[in-house]
């Protein structure tokens, strides 16, 4: 499966390395944001003016939103004149050799069993050419094709499918919604695109990259998944190497569109750079993820594993508009050192019957703060509707702080709506448990880490959920004892 | 096997144990009995490298070797096992999960390659049938949900697991029916043998007329007040231990 994920990834993304390749000989783009980068922006890639329009439209609206302040979360000022709204073309590897990359790591990259070859792309050391299988490459391309998926970069959706994206971009994420997502929508530079036909189960799960591509994704990436009525696809994005990334700004928007009957499975693992062990450095991390249950009974659900970033402003949701529809958020959420995170979800029932589940696992260490933040509103005609949360947050050490911030609206009678939240602590007691037995403090955290998240874990696909059980751990490393 | 000269330890700023001498040779069977609050939880617990207490003064000698200075994970690797008086739950980890990385650790130190999934499996049925442990409890998470007996036989079956040199009981009958204590009972004699020691905590006769031990300690208010054979343990049944408080 992993090998399939992987020659899958490198024929969908190909085309992004063909794009980089073209705009290298174009003027570079000067720093910070107007009417005239955004056209420009649009001019390099060749868009249809309906994409110039939307730009341009969440532009104008950005200029007249605040910085949300809202979270529970202490942001530093982003001068956002500062910023190159451009993708640059990838950087010639930094460095010779593996022995030249900081040893800290590379042991990260070795305990995570990463192979020599990739953890070389992932830190910027030079490699010979990867070996080409293109036979095997046309055989998934024709798989998918003959299903009639459609999944590709982006920008190359806007040229060869614009009717799709036309009419379904910004249809779960307006370019109003929040501040981030206004400027993701003025200055995206690429990301992924799905499409599932009538009927079709997608037979593979579709990564948004493999490991490899990770270490070029842009800052300002959008996806947009569209599954049409019988639909079924289960999709992958991110990676358990950590990832080191100039850009300190990172604003992403992901838009699922479910029709009737359709499912889709979304899931995350972040591990962006979370800055060092006193607080220096650290991405920060401010994605809008929505999904819309458009059709009647389908079912749409978010599982995530955030590792990674200085900050963390993350709020997968779920809008229930057809009858019967499912949402479903599963998420661990680690924050250890100075990182902050707050993150949770919306779950908007509009139709009849509707039905959502939260799970949400917070673990903080060190000095860090992590906070669940949830919204449940159930509509006056979302008669019958359910939704079910459960909240916990497990401390490690007594420097770090969980907080949780439910918001429960209930607009009719025949609605069904239950919290539940536990705070507990590592105990010395368990720790000592498993020393007795043998187990290394070490081990034993993150043994019994993977114990209180194994619930979420359990709903990620396999290879993934064994690589996120090792990513836990050493997330954690240091932080008892 | 185990030497221990005049240990003096205190919690909080508390001295709870007040001088401990105690000389325990390979294939001896220890009892140590004593009122609530003796600090004989306290003595299993230093032994064993419980990280919250604060040696004033004394030295104790494991195979030779000074074993306060070790930690807890080598000291369980090294032989020495605690049968903790209230074991503590560890949801979402299954059991079986947690006796396998226990087993392997102890593997990894004496060199050995871990055991495959199969030899594994056969192990632990057949330590699970010596301590009549109910098959399906090894699938649930450690100690989770589990009632006080199938605690103790749990602690027992990990012992079984494990073949420590030197197990410390502490109070593994307690809230055990008399069957059971029975099978416990005859889990730990059953790793009897002149290379294994152990010392048996417990507040009733009851239990070593099963597990017979060769000397029996009262400890009171963090001293050993009284040494003899086995019969004193009888002793205490009749007599209590006001006798021994002066
Ligand atoms: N962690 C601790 N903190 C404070 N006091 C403790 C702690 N552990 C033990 N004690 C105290 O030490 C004394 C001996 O306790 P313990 O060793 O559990 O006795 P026993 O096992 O003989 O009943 C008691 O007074 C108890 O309250
Ligand atoms: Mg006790």
């Amino acid at each position: 499966m992993e090998e399939q994920d992987k020659i899958l990834h490198e024929v969908t993304s190909q085309e992004y390395k063909f794009g980089f390749v073209s705009d290298y000989e174009m003027d570079t783009i000067p720093k910070g944001l107007s009417e005239d980068v955004i056209r420009m922006i649009s001019a390099k890639k060749n868009e249809p003016e309906f994409m110039l329009e939307f730009r341009l439209e969440a532009y104008r609206k950005w200029l007249k939103m605040p910085m949300p302040d809202w979270a529970y979360l202490k942001i530093p000022p982003i001068d956002f004149q500062d910023i190159i709204y451009y993708a640059a073309p990838k950087k010639k590897p930094q460095y010779e050799s593996l022995d030249e990359v900081d040893p800290e790591l590379i042991e990260t990259f070795n305990k995570l069993g990463i192979p020599l070859e990739e953890q070389k792309v992932l830190a910027g050391v030079a490699v010979d050419a990867v070996i080409d299988s293109v036979s095997v490459k046309t055989t998934f391309k024709e798989t998918l094709a003959e299903k009639g998926i459609i999944f590709c970069a982006f920008s190359e959706a806007v040229q060869e499918h614009p009717d799709l994206v036309k009419k379904y971009l910004g249809s779960a994420v307006p370019t109003s919604d929040n501040f981030f997502a206004a400027l993701n929508s003025a200055v995206f530079s690429d990301g992924s695109f799905c499409y599932i036909p009538k009927g079709v189960r997608c037979p593979m799960e579709l990564s948004t990259y493999f490991r490899i591509n990770a270490a070029g994704t842009g800052q300002f990436e959008r996806t947009l998944i569209v599954a049409e009525d019988d639909s079924y696809v289960s999709y992958l994005e991110g990676c358990t190497a950590p990832m080191r990334d100039e850009n300190q700004l990172h604003a992403a928007i992901v838009e699922i569109i479910a029709l009737d009957r359709a499912e889709v499975k979304y899931s995350t693992v972040q591990n962006w750079y979370p800055g060092n062990k006193e607080g220096k450095g650290g991405v920060y991390n401010f994605v809008t993820k929505r999904g819309i249950c458009r059709g009647e009974s389908s079912k749409i659900s978010w599982t995530q594993v955030e590792t990674g970033s200085a900050i963390t402003w993350k709020y997968p949701s779920c809008i229930l508009m057809g009858d019967n529809s499912v949402g479903e958020f599963n998420s661990v959420a680690v924050t250890n050192n100075y990182q902050q995170a707050d993150t949770g979800t919306k779950m908007i029932h509009i139709g009849k019957n509707t039905k959502s589940t939260i799970i949400s696992k917070g673990i903080s260490a060190g000095k860090s703060d992590n906070s669940y933040r949830g919204l449940v509103k159930v509509l006056p005609g979302a008669v019958n509707s359910r939704n079910f949360s459960q909240c916990d947050s497990l401390l490690l050490g007594s420097t770090c702080g969980a907080h949780t911030f439910p918001y429960i609206e209930v607009g009719n009678k025949s609605s069904v709506v239950e919290h539940e939240a536990t705070t507990s602590k590592i105990g010395e007691d368990q720790i000592f448990y498993c020393n007795q037995r043998g187990i290394s403090t070490e081990d034993a955290i993150g043994m019994i880490v993977n114990g209180y998240a194994k619930e979420v874990l359990n709903k990620l696909p396999m290879e993934f959920a064994v690589e996120a059980q090792k990513l836990l751990q050493i997330s954690l490393e240091g932080s008892v004892g | 096997m185990l030497t221990i000269k005049n240990l003096r330890v205190a919690v909080e700023g508390k001295e709870i144990l007040k001088g401990i001498n105690l000389e325990i040779k390979a294939g001896e069977v220890h009892a140590i009995m004593g009122p609530n609050g003796s600090g004989k939880s306290t003595l299993g617990n230093v032994l064993a490298g419980k990280e919250e207490y604060e040696i004033l003064e004394g030295e104790v000698l494991y195979e030779g070797q000074d074993l306060l200075d070790l930690s807890a994970e080598d000291r369980s690797r090294m032989g020495l096992f605690l049968g903790f008086q209230y074991p503590v739950e560890i949801p979402g980890v299954p059991m079986v999960n947690f006796i396998k990385t226990s087993v392997n650790e102890h593997r990894k130190f004496k060199g050995l390659e871990p055991l495959t999934a199969g030899e594994f499996l056969k192990l632990m049925r057949e330590k699970k049938e010596l301590v009549h442990l109910d098959s399906q409890l090894t699938n649930r998470s450690v100690n989770e949900g589990f009632s006080g007996g199938e605690k103790k036989k749990n602690e027992i079956f990990q012992m079984a697991m494990l073949e420590p040199k030197l197990a410390i009981l502490d109070e593994t009958d307690s809230g055990l029916d008399i069957d059971a204590l029975r099978v416990v009972s005859e889990g730990v004699n059953a790793l009897k043998n002149p290379e294994r020691s152990a010392i048996v905590i417990t507040h009733y006769q009851r239990l070593l007329e099963y597990i017979v031990p060769d000397f029996v300690h009262v400890l009171y208010q963090g001293r050993i007040v009284k040494s003899a054979g086995k019969e004193l343990a009888l002793e205490l049944e009749e007599k209590g231990y006001d006798w021994l408080k002066k």
